[in-house]
């Protein structure tokens, strides 16, 4: 049976490397061991994908959504809170948070849910191949005009992005090194867009045009040559700057909040031997992400650095729709819980900027708090969703509960969450109020299966709640 | 609290989406609107007109009726250089005045920021929609978000039995008390304090509110209705937020565009008629905005993203009629197809916060821009 401390670092490893598990799910895992569970998630092949056609039976206007919410939202939020493949779909979300491309530009969600496809399916694979996708990808061509950038003309758009937000960081390249990437890529852009109406959208692919390629001498980052876009990609990542930027992203994302990426060049990392040892694992398996990410859940960084990450609104959302359940076909009502992560500040497919959301205390304010917590707590009191039955079911078997238990319980299953002794008090303080409950009469069980309900909410409304 | 009711306020209706300026003030008499709206043209025996150049499409009666008592001011050809023809850019742009770059301070944050420095008053700001506009958004500047209705605003609305409620609420308010120096857990402990003292304050306003006045079932009514609600109760807030949409009228653009306005318009003349009762709406202006217009030409069935579109200030303070130029429809003087902005959207904002909100638009704004003069 495993202990209480096993199931807690299972759940902070679930947390991060996916969107948190049930408690039976947490208790298995635990069985089955901590290394075992990062490596079946490392290798999540041994699971089956999400099926597009069970979303098409239910959902047909969530294949190919066009340009409109909440369609594309729906889809995305499908495959989120339905996969059986945790990592997997946290990556994609990871690289989305990265490569982040918006719908505000593109119009076009269909484009966009290619791309995050793309993530899915690549995204602990090499780096440098997927940074090639990237830049061979149209929606982000389109979304950062390298369709603009002509070897008569250059547009130096995608150009200075790829370095400075998706492979080195501001301070490692100068601003002829951008003007000579963006010349590297003249020509990379994407067969002629056909008008949507009246025939509909059609999707976009990759060309290549020799004739509006400026093919001259250029001279990148101590390289020269007639360098073509591939061999910008090979010079970038033998910058020792690229494997320490791609590290601090990882480590921001699933280790512990770091300041926004504007602020990288000129904040130190918050643990720098994490992230030297990460960048080193990088740089020696050649850019592949799934040795830094084995190396990275098995640290003891990461195991030490519970509740030092303040979840994002995709993590709230997805990670109580997981937990409540019956969520997992689509329904009526889930175009709106696919809009709630935009409520909460993180409109998914459409960051506010290349840049990124900005993420940790950034994602509060008085309108977003108060929708986090509103929404977690609806969920947790509707007692005829089955995770929340599950846990009404556990809080059951433990028999009559005293305040102090029912805290403690509640507090156990919901996480395990840790609380300061502040809000313990006031917790139990609240339970002391209602007494002991228990379980003997159908009204008796009635009443304890509200108040448990109740006692969840309080939980969730905490400060504590919003971290993982 | 009386002297806090006759403060100068200001309302913003969002029209979200890319509102048809085409076809909400038509230049009904001039050739190239029939040439261009061969689909979506409002035929003349459904328009209202002001005068033998320009009109409303008959859904917008009610607002025509405030026209028609000179209390709706238009400004036309709105705008800003390099339109960027996106919804959430544009829409950024207009929330922060930063057309060249990602700004990080929404305008009536620092409007906000300027009436209240020492957050005296967490409704100074009440904005009624799905979540915190970036108009509105300043880190530390407190602004109450009603999400859905009034009546159930605040934290955790499933517990609703009063006593469960308010031990609820207090254990919330002792849980988040602020933690001196620690960063991330003393800023979670503010916000929520303040959101908290928000949703108190603004309970009464409901239960103050009396009123004679129906309003129609629809969304944008019920906001203005909250609006109304906690106008009327005296709470001293001077900003109010709400949207209507989506205006984005790509496809089917004629019957949207109907419903939408028709929501739009009898809602705001249920409102003016409800603040007039109350004798409470001399202290209150109206701005109504879309992030964008649309382009001249229709698709066949609706409209593309524009440019240049129309921006209204009503209320019964406000100088009506005509504001600025209409951009003309000639093919050669389109860009991109679209009208030509003519009048910058800071412009409207510059005379608001001179004229009416009585603060220096310069720091709001980011910028001097000339001051189309709406208001008596």
């Amino acid at each position: 049976m495993a202990n209480h401390d096993n199931i807690a670092l299972m759940a902070h490893l679930m947390r991060r490397a996916g969107f948190g598990a049930s408690r039976d799910e947490l208790e298995a895992r635990a069985a089955k061991g901590y290394e075992a569970t990062v490596e079946e998630l490392l290798n999540p092949e041994s699971q089956p994908p999400v099926d597009p056609y069970e979303l098409l039976r239910y959902q047909p206007a969530a294949l190919l959504p066009g340009g409109q919410p909440p369609m594309g939202n729906v889809n995305y939020m499908y495959y989120l809170v339905t996969t059986k493949r945790p990592l997997e779909e946290k990556m994609a979300l990871f690289w989305h948070h990265v490569f982040a491309t918006g719908n505000s530009k593109v119009d076009n969600y269909d484009q966009l849910l290619e791309q995050i496809e793309i993530f899915r399916n690549n995204g602990m694979g090499n780096y440098r191949d997927l940074l090639l996708k990237m830049a061979r990808n149209p929606t982000m061509i389109f979304w950062l005009d390298n369709n603009q950038n002509h070897g008569s003309a250059v547009n130096e758009n995608w150009g200075r992005e790829l370095l400075e937000l998706f492979s080195l960081g501001a301070g490692n390249y100068t601003e002829t090194d951008v003007r000579e990437a963006s010349r590297a890529f003249t020509g990379w852009t994407f067969e002629t867009k056909i008008p949507r109406l009246p025939y509909g959208r059609f999707p976009w692919k990759f060309e290549y045009r020799p004739e509006d390629h400026d093919d001259g001498v250029k001279e990148f980052l101590g390289h020269r040559g007639h360098l073509n876009g591939e061999d910008i990609i090979d010079i970038v990542v033998q910058q020792p700057a690229c494997a320490r930027f791609i590290c601090r992203h990882l480590y921001n994302f699933f280790v512990a909040d770091e300041p926004q990426v504007p602020a990288w060049s000129l904040e130190p990392p918050r643990d720098p031997e994490a992230l030297d040892a990460m960048a080193k694992t990088l740089r020696e398996s050649n850019y592949e992400i799934r040795p830094v990410l084995r190396m990275l859940f098995n640290s003891d960084f990461f195991k030490n650095a519970r509740n030092k990450h303040l979840k994002s609104p995709a993590e709230v959302v997805v990670g109580t729709l997981r937990l409540v359940g019956g969520y997992d076909i689509p329904k009526p009502g889930y175009g709106e819980l696919s809009m709630q992560p935009s409520y909460m500040g993180q409109d998914l497919l459409n960051p506010p900027s290349v840049e990124g959301w900005h993420t940790g205390s950034e994602w509060i304010n008085s309108g977003s708090l108060m929708a986090r917590i509103n929404f977690v707590a609806e969920q947790l009191g509707n007692q005829s969703l089955p995770g929340v039955r599950a846990i009404i079911e556990r809080l059951k078997a433990k028999g009559t509960l005293a305040p102090d238990q029912l805290v403690s319980e509640c507090l156990d299953l919901l996480g395990p969450v840790e609380v300061r002794p502040e809000t313990r008090t006031e917790l139990t303080d609240q339970a002391k109020q209602w007494g002991q409950l228990s379980w003997d009469s159908n009204p008796n069980a009635q009443t304890a299966a509200k108040r448990a309900t109740e006692m969840m909410q309080l939980i969730v409304a905490t400060r504590e709640y919003q971290f993982a | 609290m009386a002297t806090a009711q006759k403060d100068p306020v200001l309302v913003v209706l969002q029209l979200t989406g890319g509102n048809d300026y085409l076809n909400t003030v038509i230049p009904y008499n001039n050739p190239l609107y029939q040439d261009n709206r061969k689909a979506v043209g409002i035929p003349e025996g459904q328009i209202l007109a002001f005068d033998n150049e320009y009109g409303f499409p008959s859904y917008l009666a009610p607002l025509k009726k405030i026209w028609d008592e000179n209390k709706l001011a238009i400004m036309h050809g709105v705008g800003y250089l390099d339109s960027p023809r996106s919804h959430f850019r544009s829409m950024d742009i207009w929330h922060t005045c930063e057309a060249d770059k990602v700004g990080t301070e929404g305008w009536l944050g620092r409007v906000i920021r300027e009436f209240d420095p020492k957050k005296e008053n967490v409704v100074t700001a009440v904005s009624f929609g799905p979540c915190l506009f970036r108009a509105l958004a300043v880190p530390g500047v407190p602004v109450a978000c009603v999400a859905g209705s009034l009546e159930r605003y605040g934290f955790l609305p499933n517990i609703q039995e009063p006593t469960q409620r308010q031990q609820v609420l207090e254990r919330f308010s002792r849980m988040y008390q602020p933690i001196e120096g620690s960063g991330v857990m003393e800023y979670l402990g503010t916000t929520g304090l303040d959101s908290l003292k928000g949703a108190d304050i603004l309970k009464v306003a409901p239960a103050r509110y009396k009123s004679d006045v129906k309003y129609p079932n629809t969304s944008i009514a019920s906001k203005l209705r909250g609006i109304a609600q906690v106008h009327l109760a005296g709470l001293g807030s001077r900003i109010f937020y709400c949207d209507h949409g989506s205006f984005d009228s790509h496809a089917g653009q004629n019957p949207l565009h109907a419903k939408l306005w028709t929501d739009v318009s009898e809602g705001l003349d249920a409102f003016m008629t409800d603040l007039r009762q109350h004798d409470a709406a001399e202290n209150v202006i109206v701005l109504m905005f879309s992030e964008f217009g649309r382009r001249v030409r229709d698709n066949g069935s609706g409209t593309d993203h524009g440019a240049a579109g129309a921006t209204f200030v009503l209320g019964d303070r406000v100088k009506g009629g005509h504001y600025g130029e209409y951009p003309s429809l000639a093919a050669e003087r389109l860009v991109q197809g679209d009208l030509n902005p003519s009048m910058d959207f800071r412009g409207i904002y510059s005379t608001i916060l001179d004229k009416w909100l009585k603060i220096d638009p310069v720091a709001i704004v980011n910028g001097t821009y000339e001051q189309p003069a709406f208001l008596h």
